[in-house]
């Protein structure tokens, strides 16, 4: 008797209806949709919450004035002085003490001791030592930024395979063409890491230092807005971190694209 | 060919040179600066080899040697990897070094490529030595031609990258990233960034021990090949005992730190496995190593030396007219 057959049928066979991306795209749209129904019924009062509508004609007209591009661009200005300064920082500590062993006993233990000191809370002792100008809030991304470089980039370094420290020995590399060619370009992959975190401490570091006492900067409307009860401006401000955020994020992945593409691991380009 | 400038790499105690012979003494010592490593020119190693540094007080065997190792020690946690070691190859000539896992011989090579230097006794290599690990230890982020030129004194361009992986059969993969590099390339470039140094001295570190069967012959061809036109001197290190005899002038084997045994390998290149001659020193060589003697190969060999020498042609005769009658 002979077995009775069936068709194994390709994937690529089966219909699909709906486009991927559309099918991901229905659950927030379906959100927004709710939203902004419950909104025009009056379940959600706009104290509360305002509708997706009122957001959107708010931040046209925000941008429209001009309030919201000069906020953000002292915002983005902050964090990149603040980055600039922590990874200034971070990145020399971490030579220091990734490269040599005299380094690291003078320095590593205090950095990892600060580390464990929340940074949120130098927020008192930074207003007694810098006052309430642009100096606190700069400091205070610096320092989360700092850290995060710091710990990434020094383990970048300590994580260099001994083996290619030793080929390039038995090049006849010495000692600033073995931190040149061999461990600088190891620890790249532990310095974008570093870089990613710390942009996500800047953007949170940001929020915190911009409701110190501040006069312009996007924490600065949405305080104001606290005071006004304007929900659809805070909802504004909050898109505006989420979309400068995403930005940041993107320029780092453009940035491991570029640097790190003779990596074995990357699967990206 | 001599070798020209000799690299003396010094024990860190001080105390343990009194051990070593008397050539040692006058050993030439010529810490110059590194640009004093790369490429040099052709006439720099006549025929004599004798430079300037030799001639001052050096003794004549100095340079006509391209290893010269005497009481060399090497302890690790006191355990004596390598003991009161003695060792001497000729410049150009092609060592093979044997040894079971443990035995120390991949730590001779380190000393020799100047990557140990806890040691004890003498040891002369030449300052122009290269080293080709098990690993290629490319660098990742580094292309290939880049990887060639990495160390080399002065601002050397692409066309010498580019003449050593030709030699090795790669200059297709020039601007390739090592990670595209199948195992067999990848150990081409690394054999590349070796030679293009010009190297006296050719360190190979179980070099082939990573390839598949099939990639290591053409690889060992290959060395061999290199071997041939550079005349360099080539210390392999390796565990395979065909390897060895196939590639090498002279095989050592060494043993609880010391070069135990040693034989020259006195076969017609290109050598054959099949060849009694070379069946016998493998069946040696094996012996040495201290593998009881494998009922395969070594008794085959015998056979078929016996039946050579003794009524061979009658029993093959036999055979065939065997064989011929069946297909009839």
């Amino acid at each position: 008797m002979s077995p009775v057959l069936e068709p194994v049928v390709p994937l690529s066979a089966r219909r699909r209806s709906v486009p991927r991306w559309l099918r991901r795209a229905t659950g927030p749209l379906a959100l927004l949709a709710l939203w902004q129904v419950c909104s025009a019924t009056g379940v959600l009062s706009p104290d509360t919450l305002a509708s997706p509508g009122t957001i959107a004609s708010t931040a046209a007209d925000m941008t429209r004035d001009g309030t919201l591009p000069d906020a953000m661009a002292v915002s983005v200005q902050r964090v990149a002085i603040g980055l600039a300064l922590g990874g200034l920082v971070g990145i020399a500590l971490a030579l220091l003490s990734g490269l040599s062993r005299l380094g690291e006993d003078l320095i590593d233990a205090s950095v990892q001791m600060l580390r464990s000191i929340p940074w949120v809370g130098m927020i008192p002792l930074f207003i007694i030592w810098l006052g309430i100008g642009e100096a606190p809030k700069i400091a205070l991304i610096a320092l989360g930024v700092a850290f995060h470089l710091y710990l990434n980039v020094y383990a970048g370094i300590r994580g260099v395979d001994t083996g290619l420290i030793e080929a390039g020995t038995a090049l006849g590399l010495n000692r600033w063409g073995l931190v040149r060619h061999v461990v600088l370009p190891g620890a790249l992959p532990g310095a974008m890491t570093g870089l990613r975190y710390s942009l996500a401490t800047a953007w949170l570091a940001l929020v915190f230092g911009e409701t110190i006492n501040a006069d312009e900067g996007i924490g600065f409307l949405l305080n104001r807005a606290r005071e006004f009860f304007q929900t659809d401006v805070i909802v504004v401000c909050l898109l505006v971190y989420a979309v400068l955020g995403l930005l940041a994020d993107f320029v780092v992945r453009t940035l491991e694209r570029l640097l790190l593409q003779w990596r074995p691991t990357f699967t990206g380009a | 060919m001599a070798t020209d400038v000799h690299g003396r790499i010094g024990p860190l105690e001080k105390t343990a040179i009194g051990r070593a012979p008397a050539p040692e003494v006058d050993a030439p010592h010529t810490d110059g600066p590194a640009s004093a490593r790369g490429p040099r020119p052709e006439g720099a190693r006549g025929p004599g080899g004798d430079t300037a540094d030799q001639s001052v007080g050096a003794p004549d065997e100095g340079a006509a040697v391209a290893i010269e190792v005497a009481g060399l020690s090497r302890s690790f946690g006191g355990r004596r990897v390598i003991d009161d070691l003695h060792l001497t190859v000729r410049p150009g000539e092609f060592v093979a070094l044997l040894g079971r896992s443990g035995c120390g011989k991949s730590t001779l090579l380190r000393v020799l490529a100047g990557l140990d230097r806890e040691i004890e006794g003498l040891v002369r290599v030449p300052r122009a030595r290269a080293v080709a690990f098990q690993q290629p230890r490319l660098m990742p982020w580094k292309r290939v031609w880049r990887n060639v030129l990495l160390g080399l004194p002065g601002r050397p361009d692409r066309t010498t990258a580019e003449r050593a992986l030709a030699e090795v059969g790669l200059t297709e993969r020039a601007t390739a990233w090592p990670k595209t590099l199948s195992g067999g390339e990848a150990q081409r470039a690394s054999l590349a960034r070796a030679l293009v140094r010009e190297p006296d001295l050719l360190l190979l570190d179980e070099p082939f021990g990573a390839l598949d069967a099939l990639t290591r012959i053409t690889a060992q061809r290959l060395v061999a090949d290199v071997w041939q036109r550079r005349g360099c001197a080539v210390l392999l290190v390796t565990h395979d005992v065909d390897e060895a005899v196939s590639l090498a002038d002279r095989v050592l084997v060494m043993d609880r730190g010391v070069i135990a045994y040693e034989t020259p390998v006195g076969l017609d290149r290109p050598r054959d496995a099949g060849d009694p001659a070379f069946t016998a020193l493998r069946a040696e060589l094996l012996d040495r190593l201290g593998v009881a003697a494998p009922v395969g190969p070594a008794v085959t060999a015998e056979a078929v030396t016996n039946a050579v020498s003794d009524a061979a042609s009658d029993v093959v005769s036999d055979v065939v007219s065997d064989a011929v009658r069946k297909e009839g």
